[in-house]
């Protein structure tokens, strides 16, 4: 029950477009016992069912810059594959830590973003 | 000569993106979308549509590594999955009815708290 209440809140702040994983991920790692992958595991693939909802919409009143998205998604898949591996070959702690400056970064910036 | 360049540098945000998606489960949406209305120009609401196009199968890329690695737990998934999909129909419907300048700062000042507690 835990669980889903904080994917409500999770699905709610992303459905407002303020994002979703990097309050999901801190969460999941405070109030439950997952690891630093698991955590991060979970948001990329409870990410997929609702991305595909608003995917099809988006498409539907024709916001998909299409030749924007191919180029990025070419540079993006090498990007996934580096960063998946190179995540999986980190101990849980030091990963979490990256993980910590990586938030750092994005709070300050969303906080001073108008 | 300067479209080769710019393209380049379209690969190369990508090849970001996706580290960044990859390696910290999270936060490639956000760098994907600011990139892309301050590097690019594209409107807010164009940069999410076409984040959320590329995000998405970045996102399966990645997932599968991580479910492969074994760090992917079914029980906590489904929950959290199944929570997500009503919280974003929800969200979505609040976005008429609510600021989302006073919900982003708050946002903010959370993901700056949890960011020190996992640094220290």
């Amino acid at each position: 029950m835990l669980l889903v209440l904080i994917g409500i809140i999770t699905g709610i702040i992303s459905g407002m477009g303020i994002g979703g994983g990097t309050v999901l991920i801190p969460v999941l790692l405070f109030c439950t016992g997952v690891s630093q992958h698991t955590a991060q595991a979970t948001n990329l693939a409870a990410f997929i069912p609702s991305a595909l909802a608003a995917l099809y919409i988006h498409i539907r009143n024709k916001r998909v810059k299409l030749r924007l998205a191919m180029l990025l998604l070419t540079g993006g898949i090498a990007g996934a594959l580096l960063g998946s591996f190179a995540a999986d070959s980190v101990q849980a702690d030091v990963l979490g830590r990256i993980f910590g400056f990586f938030l750092l970064v994005m709070g300050i910036y969303e906080l001073f973003r108008k | 000569m300067k479209k080769i360049c710019h393209n380049a540098k379209i690969l190369v945000l990508g090849a970001v993106i996706g580290l960044c998606n990859g390696l910290f489960g999270a936060g490639g949406g956000i760098v994907a979308v600011s990139s892309m209305v301050y590097l690019l120009g594209l409107s807010e609401h164009d940069a999410h549509a076409t984040a959320i196009s590329v995000i998405l199968p970045l996102a399966v890329i990645s997932a599968f590594i991580y479910f492969r690695s074994g760090h992917l737990d079914l029980d906590i998934l489904a929950p959290v999955a199944l929570g997500e999909v009503i919280g974003a129909i929800a969200g979505a419907w609040l976005l008429k009815y609510t600021s989302s300048v006073l919900l982003r700062r708050i946002f903010a000042m959370f993901i700056i708290f949890a960011a020190l507690r996992m640094i220290f």
